[in-house]
């Protein structure tokens, strides 16, 4: 606690902007009234009126269910679907007269199911329990009174308690904050759980309450607060604070947010205002939206084209029940008088026979459910959930640095992942690592820093030209990073000429001093000095600014220590060689924002000077230049465009000497300007920066590079070779950009690019008028002209692979609904398509065009918070777990640590997931269809009354446990190649994306099949055992046997016909299966045993008649592999002669091919065309070129 | 669903200070099971596999199939059908008059001659055609507590509407109840050969099970068609139901509308061109329904009565496999597989297009 007040600080200068001196305004008038109407008395919650308060306790649940409501609200999730809701009706109608079977085998599927169902969800609710069971009961400590504080449970807070928060503890509810261990009560706080921010924010207290220091002062404190009805805002509020009978006002600087945490401080009071449910984050959560597949939605249809099927059976039967019936009673003649058609009820009653038809369409909706899989839905949950088990344990995906594994958030996509037609993806901190390193600088006009980028290496690769700056060496090795000396994180520069102080004899030595300067003083950086080791770290709010400080300091300005007013730097002096001590004192900062571009800082120095230091982004940059300031201008923009060709990101450094009325006039404005509470606040902010930043004297240039993570070009190449379309989607300039597209092979020479910008003449002339209206009309004509000429260049040439590129003025445009279809289409013919200088807004635009314009599936991957919206609205969302917080993997649906894994996360996990749950699904339809044929084929021997030959327990055990097993390890377990293989032969990806394994014909084919199957079994059957004896003591076979036999031939036909689909067989998959029909005998025992009131027609069937009966086995043996014969010969011509992709990847295998180069380079290769991106493709494309060079050289001879 | 435990605990070491507590590592376990890789066996139908498979069906099937068939063809079996034949001339217009009517005389006297030496036991069946025993509402006609035991005399509630009598303004309940019994096959045959009765044995002729448990040997019929309305045969009230092998042979519900029920067995051969004299009383009412009525005298062998479909249906299975078995032998041989030709694929089909 001690060491904390050494730093006690008053930051307020600093952060200028956000800590205005608070004033009432209107917002506080309002206190009292509707919305406002809290009341809070502070350190008084054994006071009767404070007791009367009924606020929320502090008890957070982020479960989805109570005990209580456990039941009745899981069953009403269940029964919304149309099949289970089905099932229900079917289920309370089969205990009325109507059901053909009895009710309790009818419920107990669905018993089965939901149960499962609800078993999982309670699971997952139990799980989130147990989390809030954790975080219910932290502890914290509260003042109990007498200026004594103890220990208490989090879940036990009440509004009004004062707490103790300490260092690097979360703050337990929304507290206000009364005190700090700073003496000016400001306290740091860090959002990450809110807002996936990784910068310390500053809140500070009221000046009045600022001065308690000890828990004994809290013995006699009492205030009251006021303040707004709980809400979601994060970054309102408002309230005011009686205390010592003076009213203050409140604003969200005095307001710490529960899930935040305390960062840097040694602890602060607070007094607690919202507790639980009423706390601002827990108001703000609300449930991502909720995605299904599109497979999902498949199965959907087909369900209910099986319900359409199901109704017509039903109403054919009925119809012909109906004729049938009437039939039987004639006057007084009775046809079939067995039945007792004149003593019949209503049901079978021949007088009124359309009723009884009614009612039998009722039965047989119920016989006929069967057709609908019941289990289906459960099934693909647990087949889903188990594969995200697989997909996160998959240790291929592990990012061992960051200690990442992956993480499917959510379980319902995985198939999804098999079926990517297009990826936008992200650039900064998704194709690159997003840690940026300081490696070249342009001062003077001359430019310093030998470093060469990963961008330079690529395009001297793709030249073929050796590096004119460091050798060949460079070239080769690529690694050479971690051998180098340099090893500081972000920081990649070598230059002798300025390292180790030698700048001072470089030509512009004063310049460069001030470039130095500027980058040591000019940032809002907290230092960290170990008192230890002398090293200084920093705190940075943007991986740059850490970068510029690092380079300041390792080239002898080092940063290291800030105060309230100032900032303190060593410097080695070049003549004396010695480190001398500056501090420059801080008299404004004007921050960084998106639409300023520039951030610079007001300081004194130690001279008496003011100055003005400023950095920022070059489009604003070189029009703020005084005249006297562009004595450098030309040569360094000619850095600044070779530096973003390297694909470096740029800022513009440039200062400027103020005078001492300058300033003042300049702080009065400012002043006023911030600590107005109006709306126009930050307009008049923006204003009163505006006039000072300008008639700048330009220093220099910076170069940063933020490297391309590891193995994406790879990962890229591979990605295209599937066939998979990427775009980039980047705030980056268009030559940033490019060069990274350069750099990741999404790029290559001989591409066409179709450039889409405004930057044309006669655009910047219209802009120049200023007229709005006119700017937008000529922008939109100019961006349409663009957009057609490049259609018709695409049009032109088909063979040559194109490149869009369009920047965010004109990506604008062209999402106008007139043109962006025309967009959209120019844009699917091309290669690779970069958006350069795109808003986040735009992000998500272009994600919902290319999704619901092309109808394919589409996946967003991204790191930040801006691609936040990409995320959510893209088919599938990839969150990339890195530096930029946790708002994007939040948001996303499948989180991995590289981008690099997305390679593996859809060439094999996407693969097999579309794989498994496609093949498992149409194997559900299959079974379930065979099944419902041999029950429908029965009725119509049966006249359609309704009865089944079968068992009831048989008719219900079916779903559930004779098919249901095999079915589910085929959904888990199966490959139809293996890992290695689908990332050897990525073209297999396009089973997925041409949806080749769910498309109607394949769904109608096991339909079919299943058809076949069904009646094979019911005639062969059938024929095969009525009616003379089946056994030599002559008796005949009745309903029961008949039954059990067809049944038998069922489950046989279900599980074997999963065998030959089955490609990968495991000990599982032979345990599922032979242990589904070894399970069927095991039940005829064990249910023919049961007293006959239990098991009725099944008594004893197996071991009296069945078994000893050789015509049973003999039938059995037969129907079995006739029904199965049908599906083995197209089988068999299928996989030789028209084998599918994986069909001949598994040939291959099969054959030994796979190590023969040659060989397996064809079946690849052909499939790569020539508008494909990737490295592969380029190098094709360059020895495509070399031929067609011979070719011409040697036409002419 | 640990996961967000996990991040929890991530945070919890952090605020603890992460250079002081070692991390656990997420790294995933390493296992052949989450790894997806555990051994296994990956078939794929090659030329070899498909032809052994095709050849070993058939080489299973055929002889089944010749077994199957020789056994077929040992039996012999005589079906006369005589709903026809045996309405006399004047009825002819009118059967259902004549066999609702119960004061006509209904017996029928035929000659059937036997085509082959037939050796004990010699079944004797009566089929009946276009009868639907399965129909639901004759199957569910029946009370198996009440056959079961004399306890449940009075569960006759599914029985409807054979179920009560009502005797002097009581109701009483029908043992056995239910259409199925009151519907009871009431034809009998008596074959005389060489002016010798042959003594039809009907003792066993009904399942174990049936004797033993579902019928009990304490239920007596009472009240049994003594309804206005006779459906058909009638019971002994003396014999207890698990001894009335007719009835419970007729019990058990057939599973379709042809169907062939046990009568009884006859314990001596026949030898071939004896000829048999049928003295039979021609009850039951087939006729309003059109059903036919056939006697049949049939010897069994392990594969049952006379079928030839499952002995042919086991060839034809048999020779289409070895058919098909040839077929793909010379598909291989003269038309090898165009290997990894890519253009196969039906989207780089279109492509090309």
């Amino acid at each position: 606690m001690g060491t904390g007040r050494k730093r006690r600080l008053h930051f307020s200068k600093i952060y200028s902007f956000k800590c205005g001196r608070n004033r009432f305004d209107d917002d506080h008038s309002q206190i009292g009234g509707p919305g406002f109407s809290r009341v809070v008395y502070c350190n008084e919650t054994g006071v009767a009126e404070a007791a009367s308060q009924s606020y929320a306790d502090n008890y957070v649940r982020s479960t989805k269910y109570t005990p209580m409501t456990f039941l009745p609200k899981s069953l009403f999730e269940q029964f919304r679907r149309v099949a289970n809701f089905y099932f229900l009706v079917t289920g309370i109608l089969s205990f009325t007269k109507l059901a053909p079977y009895s009710a309790v085998s009818a419920i107990l599927p669905l018993i089965v199911v939901i149960g499962a169902t609800m078993v999982k969800e309670g699971i997952e609710d139990w799980q989130r329990q147990k989390q809030d069971y954790e975080v219910n009961n932290r502890k914290v400590k509260v003042h109990r009174g007498g200026g004594v504080f103890e220990s208490r449970e989090w879940k036990n807070l009440r509004v009004g308690d004062v707490v103790k928060v300490v260092k690097d503890e979360f703050f337990p509810a929304d507290l206000l904050i009364l005190s700090s261990s700073y003496e000016d009560a400001v306290c740091y706080v860090e959002t990450m759980n809110l807002d996936g921010e990784t910068n310390l924010k500053l809140k500070q207290s009221l000046e009045a309450t600022s001065t308690i220091h000890d828990d004994s002062d809290f013995n006699h404190f009492k205030a009251t607060v006021k303040c707004e009805d709980p809400n979601a805002s994060l970054y309102t509020f408002v309230g005011t604070m009686e205390y010592q009978e003076q009213q203050y006002a409140l604003s969200p600087q005095q307001l710490l947010l529960r899930d935040s945490k305390l960062r840097n401080t040694d602890y602060i009071y607070g007094a607690v205002i919202f507790t639980g449910h009423d706390t601002k984050v827990i108001q703000n959560s609300t449930e991502a939206p909720s995605k299904r597949s599109g497979i999902e939605r498949r199965t959907d249809r087909i369900i209910y084209f099986l319900f359409f099927i199901l109704f017509l059976m039903a109403f054919l039967g009925s119809v012909y029940f109906g004729v049938v019936t009437k039939r039987d009673l004639d006057g007084d003649r009775q046809r079939r008088w067995y039945l007792g058609p004149d003593r019949s009820d209503i049901f079978f009653d021949p007088k009124r026979a359309p009723a009884a038809a009614v009612y039998h369409f009722l039965t047989a909706l119920l016989l006929y459910g069967y057709l609908i899989p019941i289990s289906l839905y459960v099934s693909i949950e647990i087949v889903k959930v188990l594969q995200t088990i697989f997909i996160n344990n998959d240790i291929h995906m592990y990012y061992e640095e960051a200690d990442k594994p992956a993480h499917a958030r959510t379980s319902n996509l995985t198939e999804e992942l098999g079926q990517i037609d297009t990826i936008l993806s992200d650039k900064t901190g998704t194709l690159t690592c997003n840690s940026m390193e300081f490696i070249k600088c342009s001062v003077a006009g001359t430019a310093y820093g030998r470093g060469v980028t990963e961008v330079e290496r690529a395009m001297a690769k793709r030249t073929g030209s050796p590096l004119i700056v460091n050798g060949r060496d460079q070239l080769l090795d690529d690694h050479n990073d971690e051998d180098s000396t340099l090893s500081v994180k972000g920081y990649n520069f070598e230059d002798e000429r300025v390292t180790n102080g030698y700048w001072f004899h470089e030509p512009h030595s004063d310049v460069i001093q001030k470039f130095f300067r500027l980058l040591a003083i000019c940032h809002t950086a907290i230092p960290d000095l170990d008192e230890e080791t002398g090293k200084v770290t920093y705190e940075a709010e943007s991986p740059d600014e850490a970068a510029f400080v690092i380079a300041a300091r390792e080239l002898g300005f080092e940063f290291y220590k800030r105060t309230q007013t100032t900032v303190s730097f060593m410097e080695l002096d070049p003549v004396s060689k010695k480190r001398v001590e500056r501090t420059y004192e801080l008299l404004n900062v004007l921050e960084f924002n998106s639409a300023r571009k520039r951030m610079s800082v007001i300081v004194r120095d130690e001279d008496g000077k003011l100055l003005l230091l400023c950095k920022g982004a070059d489009s604003v940059m070189f029009d703020r230049l005084a005249k006297n300031g562009r004595e450098f201008e030309e040569s360094t923009k000619e850095h600044v465009n070779e530096y973003a060709d390297a694909g470096l990101r740029t800022l513009i450094l440039a200062y400027r000497e103020l005078n001492e009325e300058e300033y003042k006039e300049f702080n009065e404005k400012f002043t006023e300007a911030k600590n107005s509470v109006s709306a126009d606040r930050d307009e008049l902010i923006d204003q009163a920066t505006e006039e000072i930043e300008k008639d700048l004297i330009l220093l220099g240039a910076t170069a940063v590079e933020d490297k391309l993570q590891k193995g994406v070009p790879e990962c890229i190449d591979k990605l295209a070779q599937a066939g998979i379309k990427i775009w980039v989607l980047t705030g980056d300039k268009m030559e940033t950009a490019i060069n990274i597209g350069f750099a990741c092979s999404l790029l290559r020479q001989g591409m066409k690019q179709i450039i889409i910008t405004l930057e044309s003449p006669e655009i910047i002339a219209a802009e120049k008028d200023g007229d709005k209206n006119v700017i937008s009309k000529v922008s939109k004509e100019s961006v349409k002209k663009q957009i057609l000429a490049g259609k018709a260049q695409l049009t032109a040439s088909t063979s040559d692979p194109f490149a869009l590129i369009i920047d965010g003025k004109s990506l604008a445009y062209a999402l106008h609904d007139d043109i962006k279809s025309t967009f959209l289409e120019l844009a699917v013919g091309c290669a690779s398509v970069i958006c350069c200088r795109s808003s986040p807004k735009q992000k998500a635009l272009v994600t919902r065009l290319v999704k619901e314009g092309t109808g394919k599936t589409t996946l967003a991957i991204g790191d930040g918070a801006n691609d936040v919206g990409m995320l959510q609205e893209a088919d599938i969302g990839v969150g990339i777990s890195g530096v930029e917080g946790m708002q994007a993997v939040m948001s996303s649906d499948i989180a991995i640590a590289q981008f690099r894994f997305l390679e593996r996360l859809l060439l094999v996990h996407g693969h097999w997931c579309y794989r498994r749950i496609s093949s498992m699904i149409c194997y559900f339809f299959y079974k379930n269809i065979v099944f419902g044929t041999t029950v429908f084929l029965y009725e119509a021997y049966a006249s359609f009354s309704g009865q089944p030959a079968y068992n009831d327990w048989y008719l219900s055990l079916y779903n559930v446990f004779f098919t249901s097993l095999p079915a589910i390890a085929l959904g888990v377990f199966d490959q139809d190649v293996s890992a290695r293989f689908c990332l050897k032969f990525p073209l297999l990806y396009q089973e997925g994306v041409q949806n080749t394994l769910f498309r109607w014909r394949r769904i109608f084919g096991w339909m079919l099949n299943g058809l076949v199957s069904g009646v094979i079994i019911f005639f062969l059957c059938t024929r095969a055992l009525d009616p003379e004896s089946y056994r030599k003591n002559g008796k005949t076979a009745g309903m029961e046997v008949v039954g059990a036999t067809i049944y038998t031939c069922v489950v046989w036909v279900a599980n074997c016909q999963m065998a030959l689909a089955v490609s990968y067989f495991t000990l599982i998959q032979h345990v599922f299966i032979w242990g589904g029909i070894i399970l069927w005998y095991l039940f005829l025992l064990a249910y023919g045993a049961m007293p006959t009131s239990i098991s009725t027609t099944a008594y004893n069937v197996f071991v009296e008649t069945l078994a000893p009966a050789p015509s049973y086995w003999v039938v059995t043996l037969f129907v079995v592999i006739a029904a199965l014969v049908p599906y083995f010969c197209y089988k068999a011509v299928q996989m030789r002669f028209f084998p599918a992709y994986h069909g001949m990847i598994q040939w291959i295998r099969y054959e030994g091919n796979t190590d023969d180069p040659e060989y397996v380079n064809m079946v690849r290769q052909r499939s790569i065309r020539t508008t494909t991106v990737g490295y592969t493709a380029r190098s094709i494309a360059r020895d495509n070129n070399l031929y067609h060079l011979n070719l011409e050289l040697q036409a002419p001879k | 669903m640990n996961c967000t435990l996990k991040r929890d605990a991530d945070m919890n070491e952090v605020t603890n200070g992460a250079s002081k507590s070692k991390r656990i590592s997420k790294k995933p376990q390493y296992s052949r099971f989450t790894q997806q890789e555990l051994p296994a066996w990956k078939p794929i139908l090659t030329p070899g596999w498909v032809i052994t498979s095709f050849l070993a069906i058939a080489f299973l099937f055929i002889p089944i199939g010749l077994v199957s068939l020789f056994a077929s063809e040992r039996v012999v079996e005589i079906v006369y059908r005589y709903d026809q034949d045996c309405v006399p001339e004047m009825y002819r217009g009118n059967v259902t008059a004549y066999i609702q009517n119960s004061l006509t005389n209904k017996t029928c006297i035929e000659n059937i001659t036997v085509p082959k030496r037939m050796d004990p036991p010699i079944f004797v069946y009566y089929q009946l055609d276009n009868f639907y025993q399965n129909h639901r509402r004759y199957v569910k006609s029946r009370s198996d507590k009440q056959l079961r035991s004399a306890a449940y005399e009075f569960s006759t509630k599914e029985c409807e509407p054979e179920a009560r009598l009502n005797k002097s303004r009581v109701s009483v309940p029908i043992v056995p109840c239910g259409l199925i019994a009151w519907s009871l096959f009431n034809d009998t045959y008596n074959l005389i050969m060489k002016d010798k009765v042959l003594d039809i044995n009907k003792k066993g002729i009904a399942w174990k099970s049936d004797t033993k448990v579902k019928f009990g040997s304490n239920v007596y019929p009472k009240n049994f068609q003594s309804n206005d309305l006779i459906g058909g045969g009638k019971l002994n009230e003396s014999i207890p139901l698990s001894e009335q092998e007719d009835l419970i042979v007729w019990m058990r519900t057939a599973a379709l509308p042809t169907f062939r029920k046990l009568y009884g067995k006859i314990n001596t051969s026949l030898e071939a061109h004896d000829t048999i004299t049928v003295v039979l009383e021609n009850n039951y009412n087939t006729y309003s329904f059109g059903g036919q009525k056939k006697l049949v005298l049939s010897t069994t062998s392990w594969i049952g009565g006379k079928n030839d479909f499952l002995g042919i249906a086991y060839l034809t299975v048999g020779g289409i496999c070895l058919f098909m078995a040839l077929n793909f032998i010379l598909l291989y041989v003269f038309k090898p597989r165009p290997l990894g030709d890519p253009s196969y694929l039906s989207w780089n089909r279109k492509a090309v297009n």
